[in-house]
């Protein structure tokens, strides 16, 4: 008698695994993937100057003003750019609503101006977030210069094209009969919105516009590594410099700041639910 | 259901509209002149530098390989990060004790909260300018998001079948991969994927930093002002988006 068979998934298991190690050898080759290179002497040497110069953080009392200011700095940009952002993402997603469309009562698909609309308003969204913020700050920088614009303008327009997408969505996924009834009964698309939806849809929506918030806080820290401003900009330049004290200091102002983001944004989160 | 508007809620708008004015002063945006002839003109200038994007064979053959090379390192970023991630998901779920907890959730914090591009220009320091850099960036940091999502799945498992194999004798090992892995392996899987969507997008940025793929060659582009040349590599990326969208909505939907 031979052993029992222990687990009779083994084997396509062991198969599966095989192919998947046969399919990671291009990914391997594709990536330059050589862990040596993280020991090679001048690399080593580049990381222990620049990580040497961490200790101690940079505590300079004009740096630190500066420092000050870049968070300060940071932080209006990523909430100017999402007030930005809400000119776009409101109409956009109202217009993409199902919900409110007058033409789709009763039975059929619906007028083709309605679907052309919605889907117009799909697709600039789609189109406004599927290019990265950093590529149109990238962008802006050439036109409006270094500075904070370009990063508010990028942020403006990336989380436009998210938010509007995602208002639409809750809006959609929403009890719809409220705002069907109203409808049905005569009233305008605004009272229907207004009475229909948001009342179920507000709690979720102001979340998730907190919640993006957060997310823009981020990524405005980011932005700076393409010239727009706050934080990243300030980390850019020690970077090139390979300062490290001052590189230390910015890295714990980053944490600090992304983790009291965090922070505020579940707290008001929590108040809302 | 009240009736009227709370004094709280008045609060909070008006606290809300004070930011948002205070951030447009602070930061003394030009917004009226952009509306201005001149700007207007410069900008539509800029903007028709970019058409008609470049689209000779050389180019776009380059263009694919670069989102070749994006796609890869997402991929391998994603794998990397899930091993490490599950590798401290498991201490941080408070498996191994309550000090490895710590140390484990410590690491997690610190991993995801250093932004990827940040993660990036100091892999370019330490592996040297290319795609071998940007991977290990999107994979630090995604070990960061995903060791978390991954405990917070452990902790929310129910430990009936890791227990009962326990109570019989079963190794460590075996009582992971049979009581334990199987329940989680789902959520886990679906965290993977979607960070992996995340992690392509992502990819097409670092090269900004040095970190290869489809962002080097926008920067290049940027840099020389072959704006034709950038607007392919942009329509690219927008390309990619878009189908790495298409697809994952597909996906969802097939499998809800």
């Amino acid at each position: 008698m031979s052993t029992p068979v222990r687990d009779p998934e083994a084997l396509p298991r062991l198969g599966w695994t095989l192919l998947a190690l046969v399919l990671l050898w291009p990914l391997l080759r594709l990536t330059d993937f050589r862990p040596a290179a993280l020991f090679e002497a001048g690399n080593l040497q580049a990381m222990g100057h620049f990580l040497g110069g961490f200790l101690p953080p940079e505590t300079a009392p004009e740096f630190l003003a500066m420092l000050a200011r870049a968070t300060v700095e940071t932080l209006a940009m990523a909430t100017a750019g999402i007030a930005l952002s809400m000119l776009l993402a409101v109409p956009l997603g109202l217009l993409m609503t199902r919900s409110l469309s007058i033409s789709r009562l009763g039975p059929g698909r619906g007028g083709w101006v309605g679907q052309i609309l919605r889907g117009l308003a799909r697709g600039v969204l789609a189109v406004l977030r599927g290019v990265p913020e950093l590529v149109w700050a990238l962008l802006f920088v050439r036109v409006f210069g270094l500075g904070a614009a370009a990063g508010v303008l990028a942020l403006g327009i990336t989380y436009g094209g998210m938010l509007g997408k995602v208002y639409g969505e809750i809006l959609e996924s929403t009890d719809a009969r409220p705002a069907r009834i109203l409808l049905e009964a005569g009233s305008g698309r605004l009272a229907a919105l207004c009475y229909g939806l948001l009342p179920n849809a507000a709690q979720e929506l102001v979340s998730y516009t907190v919640y993006r918030w957060e997310c823009a806080v981020r990524a405005s820290v980011v932005m700076g590594f393409v010239g727009a401003g706050g934080l990243g900009q300030l980390m850019d330049q020690s970077m090139k410099m390979l300062n490290g004290g001052e590189a230390a200091s910015i890295l714990a102002t980053f944490l600090v700041l992304v983790l009291a983001a965090d922070g505020l944004s579940g707290f008001l989160r929590r108040r809302l639910a | 259901m009240r009736a009227g508007i709370s004094l709280g809620a008045l609060l909070a708008v008006a606290l809300l509209l004070a930011a948002v004015g205070a951030s447009f002063a602070f930061l003394d945006m030009p917004l009226g002149a952009l509306f201005t002839g001149s700007a207007a003109n410069e900008a539509a200038d800029f903007v028709k530098r970019f058409f008609p994007p470049d689209t000779s064979v050389d180019f776009l053959a380059k263009v694919a390989w670069a989102a070749l090379e994006t796609l890869a390192i997402s991929l391998l970023s994603t794998l990397l990060a899930v091993l490490l991630a599950a590798g401290l998901a498991l201490p941080a779920a408070g498996r191994q004790g309550w000090l490895a907890g710590q140390v484990a959730r410590f690491s997690l914090n610190l991993l995801r909260s250093v932004p990827e591009l940040v993660w990036a220009t100091l892999m370019v320091l330490a592996a040297g300018l290319g795609p071998f850099a940007g991977t290990l960036a999107l994979a630090l940091h995604t070990t960061g998001v995903l060791g978390r999502l991954f405990a917070e799945a452990l902790e929310n498992t129910p430990a009936a079948p890791a227990e009962a194999l326990v109570s019989s004798g079963a190794p460590a090992l075996a009582t992971f991969l049979y009581g334990t892995l199987p329940l989680v392996a789902p959520q886990w899987l679906a965290y993977a994927l979607y960070r992996w969507e995340m992690n392509i997008r992502m990819a097409a940025i670092l090269g900004f930093v040095g970190a290869g793929g489809l962002g080097a060659q926008l920067y290049y582009s940027l840099s020389l002002f072959h704006e034709a040349e950038a607007s392919t590599v942009i329509l690219a990326m927008l390309m990619m988006a878009v189908v790495v969208d298409g697809v994952s909505a597909w996906l969802r939907r097939t499998s809800a």
